[in-house]
């Protein structure tokens, strides 16, 4: 049995003639934590929705958990087992926190189809003990996201990821909006996770952040996987001059 | 000293759970209030009479229940429209095919509902000549499950599949019913409807029908599966489709209920009024979309309930019947009618707008 989690080969996305994501070679192995970084527009987020099944890839082929997989929507890749905290948190603003954390998956009391009954006092449950999980602090769980603030709803979204998660969580920018201790907070659950062997790709613009949190950084220029580098072997200059470009590496497989 | 709770408040944000924020339907409510304060006030002043007590000397009743009765009369077939309104667009989208389903579904119906016999002469405008006639109610009932159903069917696959915009492909749903009602019976009535048809809308069933729809439609929309995701696409539709929810078919469920209510609604307006044409429910689904803003329930999607909608019947059938009682002339009434659906739009826009700015 190999160590590798995910791997894309030749991945590629086209927008019309937006050249999104070219040829992306990328490997994640058993328990390790992998970095994307790059500059806006580098195609980060396009990388996370071809591998997460929200879109479909214009070319190239996706390897999860030992075989080949072609995601027909986010759903089967959550049922496959990837977790993602989307750029733009994927919240119902009119749904409250229980709502949200089960979108997709409430948990029923009696199965009618579509009329099925909600299990609404097990989700509250569930949802107090997955905050307290991770140690988000939301004073109200019937409130709504709407009036949550920037960091409660990321809180949200990086707590539904958590709470689900069996084989690869990826979070896209999760500390974007958050404040000092809540950033601390979220990098505590993705310390919680690394301790728990739970493969993990951090998309993050936070140099300090990535070199403190993962074992690998890769890094996307203009659509294209430009480097590949272990934590150990390089530094934020380094990092830096390729994200700018000031730098490229020849590679032949992101591993 | 209060003592106030914080559950999560490790950010040292204090939340006393017992102050909880009141529900939207509140504000209906209380407006409802005013606005029968309002016509009372006004009768007194204008006629020395009463909108909303007994005035009669020869009747014995605290309330004027012949008004009242005839308010919610009034307004429990476009209500029962209104219901399926509601899930449509806290869904986020809009049904503008109630009022001519209503049309072409009785007309169909009601075709299928004639007795043989008329006051022992053989029925003079049966439909299909000699058959079909004194046909056990269970007919006509399937008949016109089958209308509703096929027309919110197509609206649903339409807007589901197509991506047309729902105010588009309910719109010529709109046209096409009402079309399909002229054409049926050449335009003509149908009238003679058996007596088990009959029964259906006489009375007060109008208003118990409503009635039990909405208890329905409001547990389902508050506590089921259906009602959840209602909520989520109407709230972000992308959001909803990450997720994993279908989308898709879950416009189609809403649309194809939304038909099959105008279709209920349908049988007992022609029940009740021993007839059914080509015209019947014209403008019906601006009614029901009118009761439904004015309860609360918001244009843009995601918020909303049935509550909020029988209220907000309640309140248009209030200021209809308030415009007859103050004696003001049909055609200001009309014009009165375009204000209230004008009006309940602006408020929403304003509630949107109020929201964003909080953020
Ligand atoms: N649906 C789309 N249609 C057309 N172009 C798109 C689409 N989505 C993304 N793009 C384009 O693809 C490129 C990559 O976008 P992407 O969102 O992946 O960037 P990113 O690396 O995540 O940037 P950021 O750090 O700002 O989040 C951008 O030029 C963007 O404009
Ligand atoms: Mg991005």
């Amino acid at each position: 049995m190999s160590d590798i989690v995910l791997q894309t080969r030749g991945l590629t996305k086209h927008y019309g003639g937006v050249h999104a994501l070219v040829d992306a070679d990328f490997v994640l192995r058993r328990g390790e934590h992998v970095a994307i970084m790059g500059d806006n527009g580098a195609g980060k987020s396009t990388f996370v929705r071809q591998i997460t099944g929200v879109e479909r890839p214009t070319a190239g082929s996706i390897w999860f958990d030992g075989r080949e997989v072609q995601f027909n929507g986010p759903l089967e890749a959550r049922e496959a087992g990837i977790e993602c905290v989307f750029q733009n948190l994927a919240l119902c603003d009119d749904l409250d926190v229980p709502s949200n954390l089960f979108l997709g998956r409430e948990k029923v009391l009696f199965n009618l189809g579509p009329f099925s009954i909600l299990d609404r006092k097990g989700m509250r449950a569930a949802t107090e003990a997955a905050l307290q999980r991770t140690a988000v602090k939301i004073p109200n769980l019937a409130n709504t996201i709407r009036n949550m603030s920037g960091g409660q709803r990321q809180c949200v979204a990086i707590a539904r990821a958590a709470t689900f998660a069996s084989k690869l969580i990826i979070m896209d920018e999760p500390t974007a909006a958050l404040g000092v201790q809540e950033t601390a907070q979220v990098e505590n659950i993705i310390r919680h996770l690394k301790a728990q062997g739970e493969p993990l790709i951090l998309v993050s613009h936070n140099m300090r952040q990535v070199f403190d949190l993962v074992d690998r950084i890769v890094v996307f220029r203009r659509g294209r996987i430009v480097a590949n580098l272990r934590k150990e072997e390089t530094d934020g200059q380094d990092v830096v001059a390729y994200i700018t470009g000031a730098k490229t590496q020849a590679l032949e497989d992101a591993a | 000293m209060t003592e106030t709770r914080t559950a999560y408040g490790i950010g040292g944000l204090t939340y006393d759970p017992r102050k909880r924020h009141l529900p939207q339907e509140v504000n209906v409510f209380i407006a409802l209030v005013l606005i029968v304060a309002a016509f009372e006030l006004l009768g007194r002043v204008l006629y020395g009479d009463s909108f909303l007590f007994n005035t009669r000397p020869n009747v014995d009743a605290v309330f004027n229940w012949a008004r009242l009765n005839i308010i919610i009369l009034q307004v429990s077939i476009v209500g029962i429209i209104a219901l399926g309104v509601t899930q449509v667009i806290i869904s986020g989208g809009i049904d503008l095919s109630s009022g001519s389903v209503v049309g072409a579904t009785a007309i169909i119906t009601m075709s299928f509902a004639q007795t043989a016999l008329v006051n022992g002469n053989p029925n003079p405008k049966a439909v299909f000549g000699d058959l079909f006639l004194d046909m056990p109610v269970i007919v006509p009932l399937l008949v016109a499950l089958a209308c509703g159903l096929t027309a919110g069917l197509i609206n649903g696959l339409l807007i589901a599949y197509t991506r047309i915009p729902p105010f588009i492909a309910t719109l010529g749903m709109m046209v096409t019913a009402r079309g399909v009602a002229r054409w049926w019976f050449k335009g003509e009535p149908i009238s003679f409807p058996t007596e088990s048809y009959a029964a259906i809308g006489k009375g007060m069933m109008p208003v118990a029908i409503f009635l039990v729809l909405a208890v329905l439609f409001h547990l389902i929309l508050r506590y089921t599966l259906y009602g959840k995701r209602c909520y989520a696409i109407g709230s972000n539709e992308e959001a909803a489709r990450m997720s994993g929810i279908n989308v898709e078919r879950h416009k189609v469920l809403v649309y194809t209920i939304a038909g099959v209510l105008a279709a209920v609604a349908a049988v007992v307006l022609s029940s009740k009024n021993l007839t059914a044409q080509a015209g019947m429910g014209m403008m019906y689904e601006l009614d029901a979309i009118a009761m439904t803003v004015i309860g609360g329930v918001s244009l843009a999607g995601g918020r909303g309930s049935i509550v909020g909608t029988v209220l907000g019947a309640l309140i248009f059938g209030v200021i209809i019947s308030g415009f007859t009682f103050l004696k003001l002339d049909a055609y200001y009434q009309e014009m009165v009618k375009g204000a209230i659906i004008v009006g309940a739009v602006v408020l929403d826009q304003w509630r949107q707008r109020r929201r964003q700015a909080r953020g």
